[in-house]
């Protein structure tokens, strides 16, 4: 039943309790946010396959992408996401230090993820392909690049979840935070498995 | 470090009169603000009761003052407009200048008008009509404000510095573009509604919580109150719609910013992607305002024909689906690009379509009359005047829906008065209707009605002398965005008489601003909470509202709820006991959304005069608000039994000074 925050402070179970249900709440927002997220995403590659013939002259998807790296981009970040997996089974089974070694672990992975995709562009720059050269190369880096922040962003969320972890334990509150961290992680995984289909396998087809 | 600026007046925009007299006032106006704010020592009540408040009310007053003056802001730029137009061959404005201003016309009028008067309404009404002590999240909800706030007010400074949008409300590639709008106006374009895009996609996740999440118990969702509904159905399009406007806005100031190649005309450019693009966000756009009038006119009509709203479930059903179908439709504002018969009809009939559910509501709307004791009360009158303005406004869209019949409408004044008479009709008349309906529940005292009904008179008549002879303009031939034409095209007659009838609503806004004023000085006091006689929770609470809402949580039985319970008090049946008072958990006032928002200035306003020195700080400023907030624990308290008592006690006591 339909029930607000504040109605639970009217029962026996008191201010826990209320705090449970303001983070369900905050859980089901989030949930809500992804959507709008994967409209994002769901524009993006619209405009990249529209745009992906239109090299103007410019270097064409075969010529550009080195599949090595893809790939290896494409298993550190699954392995990332099984980590925030392990993550969140830790935190369940109440093991502070395993959590936070877990969120570590996943967060060295983003990085090196991060790392391989930023050499990736600028590699790509030197070569003369920047995002000013074809319509095709503005809808490559814009959609890969915007995954690219998110993932840079959900870094920076971790290592603000790290530190109030440290301070404050498995509570409620830092629980409903690591578990939508991880749903933020398995989303981008996602977001992931289709940049690899559509972007670079389609590109090198 | 100033990069582009060359002088002063690559800044300040100079050399106009009008400009300069704007700047002048604007000034005053700012000054005047500060000292009295200084000498009444108000700073510190504006910083604690406004700028820092997360409760719903007052974030729904704000959005209410701030769509106030921007209609303003608009109701001028319209008015230029048809000075202008008044007369073949007027050199009153200049081409330029009148390209800016139909620009900032559309969108003010859209974006930094009807949408937070919107916001501003769901604001004052869900939470009470579903017996909520507040939003879901409290907090991103002043944010959300604040979002729009500095967002609006990035627009709307383009026109004293650096100079106006000139491409048109939707900004169209490959004018919009840097090699065709070299200026920074498109910029502050961008800028601006993409910060107050952010602010109404958070809206809309906020409401579609609140009304999921967060109704009293008792409450299912088909006996929700039908303003509900249409807030739910019109945040769910905004949940679908607004990543779109988002993603094609960070597209555009890619293309202008980074030199990227999606709209531009070289290089594989699309520009008619932009064109898809912006209507898949701007069609359903259109619904989502108006749904919520929708909304407000099924309330009002409901009320003051003393009856049940005929058709609930109908209604219920014509929402949700024109919510869903405002997604099919986009293609036909662009009929003549040329993507082939199939494509073409395919919209048609969609469109054609779309106007059945509409047609089922204004059904609903006459039979709930019907036989009804029905009361002239302003909210009354406007919901009255709708039903005829959207028909034939209605009527004339089907008219334009159909694909061949639409290259001769295309872009005349034919289309300007269709969408003008939905617009204003639907949308301007329907928030009319639910400010005045909820005024009395917002603020505790009542508006004047006799200063009322002539704004409404003037509104009303002043719109069909405005819009009816631009039909006519249209299949005459005159098209939109023309600053001036020969006075032997013969449209001059018919010109004059629109703009005599834009004066007329001119005027009728000032009344509007005379009944507000007047009525706050005779302050007649709403001591029972009820003023209207009624039928849903939010008129079962004292007016304004406790800062708590419900001293106990109202349990639900039927759809119109507080009319049933006074049916039964009427009846002499006893009404089971209320729950004991219990102390009620609130949320924090924070610092942190207004803040965030003034970095969201600041990197707006760097990154339209590509000033990464300082874009860069303030992005960093918006991160660290987060990361504030995300460390802040210490956000809720306790309103104890004590004061809610006192509270309720003293309303109690208003109420029986006068009964």
């Amino acid at each position: 039943m339909a029930k607000s925050v504040a109605h639970h402070q009217a029962d026996q179970h008191g201010h826990d309790h209320g705090h449970h249900d303001l983070e369900s709440l905050k859980t089901l927002g989030f949930w809500i946010f992804l959507m709008t997220d994967v409209i994002i995403f769901g524009c993006l590659f619209a405009v990249y396959v529209v745009l992906r013939e239109n090299t103007a002259g410019g270097p064409t998807a075969e010529e550009l992408f080195k599949m090595p790296g893809v790939i290896a981009e494409t298993f550190i970040l699954l392995t990332s996401s099984f980590t925030s997996g392990l993550a969140v089974l830790a935190m369940h089974k109440g093991k502070l230090n395993q959590l936070i070694g877990w969120l570590a672990v996943t967060f060295v992975l983003g990085a090196a993820f991060i790392y391989l995709e930023v050499a990736e562009f600028i590699e790509m720059v030197n070569e003369g392909a920047t995002i000013a050269t074809s319509g095709f190369l503005s809808g490559f880096f814009t959609l890969v690049g915007t995954h690219g922040l998110h993932v840079s962003i959900g870094l920076v969320w971790m290592i603000g979840l790290i530190l109030q972890l440290r301070k404050r334990g498995i509570t409620n509150v830092t629980k409903r935070k690591v578990e939508v961290l991880s749903l933020y992680w398995h989303f981008l995984d996602v977001v992931w498995i289709f940049v690899l289909t559509v972007v670079y396998l389609m590109g090198v087809m | 470090m100033w990069g582009n600026l060359e002088s002063f007046s690559d800044f300040f925009v100079t050399g106009d009169p009008m400009i300069l007299g704007a700047q002048v006032s604007i000034a005053l106006a700012i000054i005047a603000i500060v000292f009295v704010l200084t000498v009444f020592k108000k700073w510190g009540w504006l910083w604690r009761e406004w700028l820092t408040t997360v409760d719903h009310k007052r974030v729904g007053i704000m959005y209410i003052i701030a769509s106030i003056l921007m209609l303003f802001r608009g109701g001028v730029d319209a008015l230029l407009m048809r000075l202008q137009l008044a007369m073949p061959d007027s050199e009153f404005l200049h081409a330029e200048h009148y390209n800016q201003i139909f620009t900032t016309h559309g969108v003010i009028m859209i974006l930094f008008m009807a949408m937070p008067l919107m916001f501003g309404l769901f604001n004052i009404a869900v939470p009470l009509q579903i017996g909520a002590r507040d939003v879901a999240y409290p907090f991103l909800n002043a944010l959300s404000f604040w979002l729009f706030f500095f967002g609006a007010m990035l627009f709307n400074v383009s026109f004293i510095i650096g100079g106006s949008p000139d491409a048109g409300w939707l900004a169209y590639p490959p004018l919009s573009e840097l090699a065709h709008n070299p200026g920074v106006g498109q910029n502050f374009y961008i800028w601006g509604i993409q910060i107050s895009g952010i602010g109404s996609l958070a809206t809309g996740v906020n409401f579609v919580v609140t009304i999921l999440k967060m109704r009293a118990p008792g409450m299912t969702l088909m006996k929700m109150p039908m303003f509900t509904w249409s807030v739910l159905s019109s945040c769910l399009t905004i949940l679908f719609a607004f990543p779109i406007l988002t993603v094609t806005m960070a597209l555009l100031f890619l293309d202008r910013f980074l030199g990227a190649h999606f709209f531009t005309l070289d290089a594989g450019g699309n520009p008619m992607m932009y064109i898809n693009l912006i209507w898949m966000w701007g069609h359903p756009e259109v619904y989502i305002v108006v749904l919520p009038a929708f909304g407000i006119f099924s309330e009002v009509v409901a009320t003051f024909s003393r009856k049940k709203l005929f058709g609930y479930n109908s209604m219920v059903f014509a929402m949700i689906s024109i919510a869903v179908m405002s997604f099919f439709t986009w293609a036909h504002h662009f009929f003549t690009m040329g993507s082939g018969a199939d494509v073409n009809a395919f919209f048609a009939v969609t469109t054609m379509v779309i106007a059945i559910p509409t047609g089922v509501k204004i059904f609903n709307w006459l039979f709930t009359m019907f036989r009804g004791r029905i009361r002239f009360t302003t909210p009354m009158l406007w919901t009255i005047a709708f039903i005829p303005c959207f028909i034939v406004g209605g009527m004339t869209g089907v008219m334009l829906s159909v694909a061949p019949a639409d290259f001769q409408f295309h872009n005349s004044y034919f289309l300007i008065a269709h969408f003008h008479q939905v617009l204003i009709g639907g949308v301007a008349f329907g928030y009319f209707a639910g400010l005045y309906y909820w005024w009395p529940k917002m603020f505790g005292f009542a508006l004047n009605e006799h200063l009322g009904k002539w704004a409404f008179w003037l509104w009303n008549i002043g719109f069909y002398v405005c819009f009816m002879p631009q039909y006519v303009l249209g299949l005459d031939g005159m098209t939109r965005r023309l600053y001036t034409y020969d006075f032997d095209m013969g449209w001059g007659p018919l010109n004059l008489v629109s703009t005599i009838g834009g004066f007329l609503m001119g005027i009728g806004f000032l009344f509007q601003v005379w009944q507000i004023a007047y009525s706050i000085k005779v302050h007649k006091r709403d001591t029972t909470g009820d003023f209207w006689d009624g039928r849903t929770l939010e008129w079962s609470i004292p007016s304004p509202a406790p800062l708590y809402n419900f001293a106990t949580d109202p349990q639900v039985k039927d759809v119109d709820d507080w009319w049933e319970t006074k049916q039964k008090l009427a009846r002499g049946e006893k009404l089971p006991p209320k729950p004991a008072l219990a102390p009620i958990h609130m949320p924090k006032n924070s610092a942190i959304p207004f803040i965030m928002s003034v970095f969201w200035f600041g990197a707006g306003f760097g990154l339209v005069w590509d000033w990464l020195w300082m874009a860069i700080p303030s992005l960093i400023g918006v991160a660290v608000c987060m990361l504030a907030r995300s460390f802040t624990y210490d956000d809720d308290y306790y309103i104890p039994v004590d004061e809610i008592k006192r509270t309720e006690e003293a309303a109690a006591a208003l109420k029986g000074a006068t009964t």
